[in-house]
């Protein structure tokens, strides 16, 4: 090819990608601008890097403690769905009798079902959970991880399923004549080899939890309970003529969300395509 | 003895999970199928009357349900194509031997991680004060006005917002596929003489089909069950004009407290969306190619 081509394209490219992420620029800079600045000119730079806005912001939207409830019912959610979708799924590929292939079937098929068939049934049986066992799963986070766990489950042991079905028997054989118990065999032998899947697993539902609103909506009625979407739209209900403010309280929002694709960005695009392709 | 004891092991390991699966999945889905025939306000007190089929044939009177439905479609046709043609050039363009390739790819996906309520809300900003402030400096109004103002233009940004976050995922995929293309056969095909266009059409297209079945499946679902957006963007405004099926639901059923009719309509729901993305992988999977 050419070289002033190649240089061209090279360009390019670069442009499309800067065009495309410019909503994240607008974002940024009026994030700083007081409103006659804002409204004279969006899309100029601040004159001054004032961070008012973002401690009001902090503040209004309790921001520390939404960030810790996001924290707390992610990562323990996730922790349960890896556990026990893929001991399930390691059970329901090596035992191959109808009851597995019905059970696997049965969760392949409610993948379809949308949120909207469930949502309202499903606060009837959580709020009669709590009227005759006294367990609390409306408006607490334990109750909103154990939704989680059932609504990824399917999507986890389908995945761990197609997984394993690859992984060699060989070895896990051979731990059991040398008397390895079934729970010795896939602690120490299978779920290492997992690891490539477990990522998957992690990133898509760490993705799906953190941004879900609706379910959280549903089933978290405290104030102090609120996850970091929630307290965004309470927040943004709020404030949404004041832009400067608004636009603070959003950039806040996507800084861990950043920071974790700085991190996490080679495990996050590979688990993107793995899961899909599955 | 030993039939017991791995009959034990079975349970330990798959009884936890689907007994939780059971709680949120299975039995929801069923005693919704119950409360679709029943007229219900939602108050623990207050009698819940079995009328029969009275909701699902309310449901197709409902003038408003039914304007969604249509709407979710115009919405899901948009998408699928403006999705799938942005996520296939990214990954023609981030799959050539450009030096940028890797900052743009990591670029063009970021907005996927974004949730979607926080998506509508920055676009929120774009289309009203950010596009009517571009208007005024260049004057072409036509373009640049409040969008969210106008029933059509309103539909088209929820196209925008839902584009700007699927794209860089379908991206990924193609990305995956396209690499997954051997070398030798896109050689033989240069020797041959196949110029850019036959080598894109005669054999990256045919080759590409499983991705198009994933794509085309994400993207149809993730449309068709679209909610956050709608909700932050539009709120389904002006006057519901952008009331997408997945938020006509949630009105009727915890807006208007009408429970039954609101489910009647999940149910209508899940057999649309299943009976249209089923629909779809078979007729991709039927085009795609052995090598």
């Amino acid at each position: 090819m050419n070289k002033s081509v190649k240089w061209l394209l090279e360009v390019l490219l670069l442009l499309a990608a800067v065009v495309f992420l410019s909503p994240i620029y607008i974002m940024l800079v009026n994030s700083f601008k007081n409103r006659a600045e804002l409204y004279e000119n969006v899309l100029s730079l601040p004159s001054s890097f004032s961070f008012q806005y973002y401690s009001e912001a902090i503040d209004r939207m309790n921001f520390l403690t939404a960030f810790g409830n996001s924290l707390y019912v992610t990562i323990t959610s996730v922790v349960f769905i890896v556990v026990l979708a893929s001991m399930t799924a390691w059970m329901l590929v090596r035992t191959d009798n109808r009851l597995s292939r019905i059970i696997f079937l049965v969760f392949v098929s409610t993948m379809l079902i949308p949120f909207q068939t469930l949502m309202m049934p499903l606060m009837q049986v959580m709020d009669w959970i709590r009227s005759n066992t006294g367990i609390p799963m409306l408006n607490t986070h334990e109750g909103l991880i154990f939704m989680n766990i059932g609504f990824h489950a399917s999507m986890a042991v389908f995945l761990y399923h197609g997984f394993i079905k690859s992984v060699p028997i060989a070895l896990e054989e051979a731990a059991t004549i040398d008397g390895c118990t079934k729970f010795g065999v896939f602690w120490r032998i299978v779920f290492p080899m997992l690891k490539t899947i477990t990522v998957t697993v992690a990133i898509l539902d760490v993705i799906m939890m953190w941004n879900d609103y609706l379910l959280p909506s549903l089933v978290l009625s405290s104030t102090g309970l609120r996850t970091i979407p929630l307290a965004t739209f309470y927040f943004f209900g709020e404030f949404t003529i004041v832009w400067n403010l608004a636009m603070a309280g959003l950039t806040l929002t996507i800084i861990p969300v950043v920071i974790f694709y700085a991190f996490a960005q080679k495990y996050i695009i590979k688990g993107i395509a793995a899961g899909a392709v599955k | 003895m030993k039939k017991n004891r791995d009959r034990a092991w079975y349970a330990l390991f798959t009884v936890p999970l689907l007994i939780i699966f059971s709680i949120v999945v299975i039995i929801p889905f069923l005693i919704g199928i119950y409360y679709s025939f029943i007229s219900w306000d939602g108050i623990a007190a207050n009698p819940k009357v079995f009328v029969g089929l009275d909701n699902y044939v309310r449901l197709f009177q409902d003038q408003r349900f039914i304007q969604s439905g249509w709407v979710t479609l115009q919405f899901t046709l948009l998408a699928l194509i403006i999705v799938n043609l942005f996520g296939l050039v990214f990954s023609m363009l981030v799959t050539s031997k450009l030096r940028v390739r890797n900052v743009a790819r990591t670029m063009l996906f970021m907005p996927n991680l974004i949730g979607g309520l926080i998506l509508g809300y920055i676009w929120k900003f774009i289309f009203t004060d950010a596009f009517r402030n571009v208007g005024e400096a260049t004057g072409w109004t036509g373009f640049f006005f409040n969008w969210l103002l106008d029933p059509q233009y309103a539909l088209f940004a929820l196209v925008v917002v839902f584009a700007w976050q699927m794209a860089g995922y379908t991206m990924i995929i193609y990305i995956a596929g396209i690499q997954g293309i051997p070398d030798d056969v896109m050689e033989a095909a240069r020797v041959d003489g196949a110029n850019l266009w036959q080598r894109t059409t005669r054999i990256v297209f045919p080759l590409l089909m499983p991705s198009f079945t994933i794509c085309l499946f994400l993207t149809l679902s993730g449309a068709f069950k679209i909610f956050d957006v709608n909700l932050s963007l539009t709120g389904g405004g002006p006057i519901n004009s952008t009331e997408l099926l997945a938020m006509n639901i949630f009105n009727e059923i915890f807006g208007y407290n009408r429970y039954g009719l609101g489910q009647a309509k999940a149910i209508i729901f899940f057999i649309l969306v299943a009976a249209v993305t089923i629909t779809q992988v078979i007729i991709t999977k039927r085009r795609e190619v052995q090598m």
